[in-house]
């Protein structure tokens, strides 16, 4: 019996010593990502915060398709495995309401960071509900769709001859979405293994919205009201109906099997002479101009979202804003490091590391816009930028419209008035569901 | 029966020693067991009933409100929920059907004296020994319309396996299929082996052409191994998950559990995912039933 309960006692000992370790650094934050290259850029960065403070920072990381389940799984527990966490803007919603943010909206107006990060970015990273001027994050990753293209097919003389033939005008970069679609249309070449244009069609998270978003605002089309939360009229607007078919008609020119592509297929199309041009993240760029990860590298070429037939031009906005979780135990820790993190100096580092800053300043500078190809694309997007929804129940809303937009694009079902039409009667139900707006 | 099960204790073993009874040592084993079911099974379904019955949402911090049978009830009539279960009930009598074709089929082949028998069946087990993601990772990459070997074998062109809508749902049974055969020809390979060689015997003496012999007597006796192998595979095709959801994202091939898994962590409606967990629950639970009644009646023949 006593041997019993001396092994019994070495095993508390050593569970309570386990446990205590854990704490023992004290000077130690953790910020939780995606599993992508800006997350390293960040824990770079996070190594110079180190060398100045001695503050131990790591960047962990899960895969893309886990990375909303892992970080409300967390939440909903109330852990504090994590004590920074770069969200979606879609979380803000349900991050704030549900208390899993800590307002920061203090700290925003101490540090003025309204006046030092571009306008867009604060609008949608960081306020909650919009327009409340109440911020539960700090821009961080700025992103947005645009687009590669191959210069080389491009430039081709005898191909601009023959396209300048057929639809009367000179080919280059798309100057419209009639452009992109002529283009799409011209280069799609089955026979040759070519094709016009890789677009996002993943329905599984947000891929497909994204995508489509791009057709939606470009044709001045809106998702709705954001204020009153009023959507007939505006997701089923004629606008938007013409978007539709516009985002419908570039998938006839995609590659085959193109019914569940998202940023890893896109790029592919570019690295294995797919597609003529693609759209993706501005995160995902930076793979492109390295020749180790893309052969055609120094024949890739890169433009903002084109403008619609009303000369409207918005992209859909992708990015993340880094907030504190409510549950760490070391929340003031953490604010120091935000405090450093909105530094001009750092925001420089940030962006010379390859993160996308969201700067205003360093954005606008010369040698950002200079730095790469795709920079100066990349600053006029930023200033024209609009998002999903960003409520709690956001992951309906999502659920939603790829329950009614992918058959009609990928399987053909109904016409875009249908759809469109059947949409909006879904997120009115929804938001009468959770009482807002009417 | 019960109390022959439990044999008295060797006088001169050390927990005899010790003086632990025959009762002490079968709890010392039992209860944990039985605690963990408890802890990490029993109670989290039955706290999951209850919050079925509201509109509880994991990733918010408001108070769940009791509303009934409103959950059940709003499932029951979303037509998008009736065109999952639907998809899952095509998606299970193909992929079973598949199986216990193949799956038999080659048993009856291996069913005999051929030289390497034994390395040939351990070979074809390999499918279901592999992880179901692994096994969807790589098939898809054999779909592939630019560069899967399927289409180039076959001389298919650009044939899209997995983004024609009409075919995916094929596609991801056609998978299930090549996986999970080898465990219904194991069953039926041990059936097969149990059936007396003095069957056949009489059968050739009687000159039964070869018909009649597998429909009178392989078929009838090799039938309730067969059956419990249909039971298997009918409530794990009925849960499948990753394989489709790794496979393609067509909503003609949105299984129950794809659907219940957005609903329960994208959407964190996590009342109303309770909800639909336990109609999938009754469900499987009913037709597993209907076998086993069915089994019994085959067991009795």
């Amino acid at each position: 019996m006593r041997k019993t309960m001396t092994s019994l006692l070495a095993g508390i000992g050593l569970v309570l010593a386990c446990g205590t370790s854990v704490y023992a650094q004290e000077k130690e934050l953790t910020i939780f990502w995606a599993e992508w290259d800006p997350a390293n850029y960040l824990q770079e960065l996070g190594n110079e915060y180190e060398k100045e403070t001695g503050v131990k920072i790591t960047v962990e990381t899960t895969p893309w398709p886990d990375f909303q389940t892992k970080a409300f799984t967390e939440f909903n527990a109330h852990g504090d495995a994590y004590d920074m966490v770069v969200g979606d803007s879609q979380w803000l919603g349900a991050g704030s309401t549900g208390g899993h943010y800590v307002d920061l909206t203090d700290f925003f107006n101490k540090h003025k960071v309204g006046e030092v990060m571009a306008p867009a970015t604060v609008k949608y990273y960081a306020e909650y509900p919009g327009g409340s001027s109440k911020y539960w994050a700090i821009p961080l990753e700025g992103d947005a769709v645009g687009w590669s293209y191959r210069k080389d097919w491009f430039e081709d003389p005898k191909e601009k001859e023959a396209f300048k033939a057929k639809y009367g005008y000179d080919l280059d970069v798309p100057k419209d979405w009639k452009a992109l679609r002529d283009i799409a249309e011209f280069f799609h070449r089955p026979d040759q293994k070519k094709y016009g244009i890789a677009i996002y069609t993943d329905n599984s998270y947000d891929a497909m919205a994204m995508g489509f978003e791009n057709a939606l605002f470009s044709f001045g089309g809106e998702l709705g009201d954001y204020k009153t939360y009023k959507v007939d009229g505006f997701i089923n607007s004629d606008k938007a109906i013409a978007a539709l078919d516009a985002y419908k008609e570039l998938y006839k020119f995609t590659p085959p099997g193109w019914a569940k592509s998202f940023f890893v297929e896109d790029n592919q199309a570019i690295t294995e002479n797919l597609a003529a041009m693609s759209m993706n993240y501005f995160a995902f760029f930076p793979s492109l101009i390295n020749e180790a990860s893309n052969p055609n590298a120094k024949n890739t070429g890169f433009f903002a979202n084109p403008p619609g037939p009303n000369g409207d031009q918005f992209a859909a906005l992708g990015g993340q804003g880094i907030s504190i979780v409510s549950y760490s135990q070391k929340q003031e820790e953490a604010t120091k490091f935000l405090e450093w993190f909105i530094k001009d100096e750092t925001q420089k580092k940030w962006a010379a590391l390859g993160g996308y800053t969201c700067s205003a300043a360093v954005l606008k500078s010369p040698e950002f816009q200079n730095a790469t190809p795709y920079n100066k694309a990349f600053y006029e997007t930023m200033f024209k930028v609009k998002d999903f929804w960003a409520v709690p129940e956001y992951a309906e809303l999502l659920q939603q419209l790829n329950q009614r937009i992918y058959p009609y694009m990928i399987g053909g079902e109904g016409t875009a008035k249908e759809t469109l039409d059947a949409l909006a009667a879904d997120w009115n139900a929804t938001f009468k569901k959770y009482g807002r707006g009417q | 029966m019960a109390t022959t099960m439990i044999t008295t204790l060797d006088r001169s073993s050390r927990a005899a020693a010790r003086g632990l009874s025959d009762i002490s040592i079968r709890n010392l084993f039992i209860i944990p067991t039985i605690l963990f079911l408890i802890v990490f099974n029993i109670f989290p379904l039955i706290y999951s009933l209850g919050y079925s019955f509201t509109d509880f949402r994991a990733s918010t911090s408001a108070a769940a409100n009791f509303v009934g049978l409103q959950n059940y009830r709003d499932l029951l009539s979303d037509p998008y929920v009736w065109s999952n279960f639907a998809i899952t009930a095509k998606y299970v009598i193909i992929s079973v059907a598949g199986q216990l074709l193949v799956g038999f089929g080659v048993a009856m082949l291996l069913n005999r004296d051929i030289p390497l028998k034994g390395l040939l069946t351990t070979l074809l087990l390999l499918p279901m020994m592999l992880s179901m993601a692994v096994v969807g990772l790589f098939w898809k990459l054999l779909y592939d319309p630019s560069f899967g070997i399927i289409n180039y074998a076959l001389g298919l062109g650009t044939f899209e396996w997995l983004s024609n809508p009409k075919m995916a749902l094929y596609a991801v049974a056609l998978t299930d299929i090549w996986m999970w055969s080898p465990f219904v020809m194991l069953l039926s390979l041990a059936g097969l082996s149990a059936v007396p060689k003095h069957l056949y015997e009489a059968a050739a003496i009687d000159r039964a052409g070869p018909f009649y012999t597998f429909f009178r007597i392989t078929l009838p006796l090799v039938a309730p191994i067969l059956m419990i192998a249909v039971i298997f595979r009918t409530m794990e095709a009925f849960k499948t998950f990753d394989l489709a959801y790794i496979l393609t994202s067509q909503p003609t091939a949105e299984l129950i559990s794809i659907r219940l898994y957005k609903m329960a962590f994208q959407e964190w409606q996590t009342g109303r995912s309770c909800a639909l967990a336990y109609i999938v629950l009754i469900m499987v639970l009913a037709i597993t039933n209907i076998y086993v009644k069915y089994l019994n009646k085959v067991k009795e023949r």
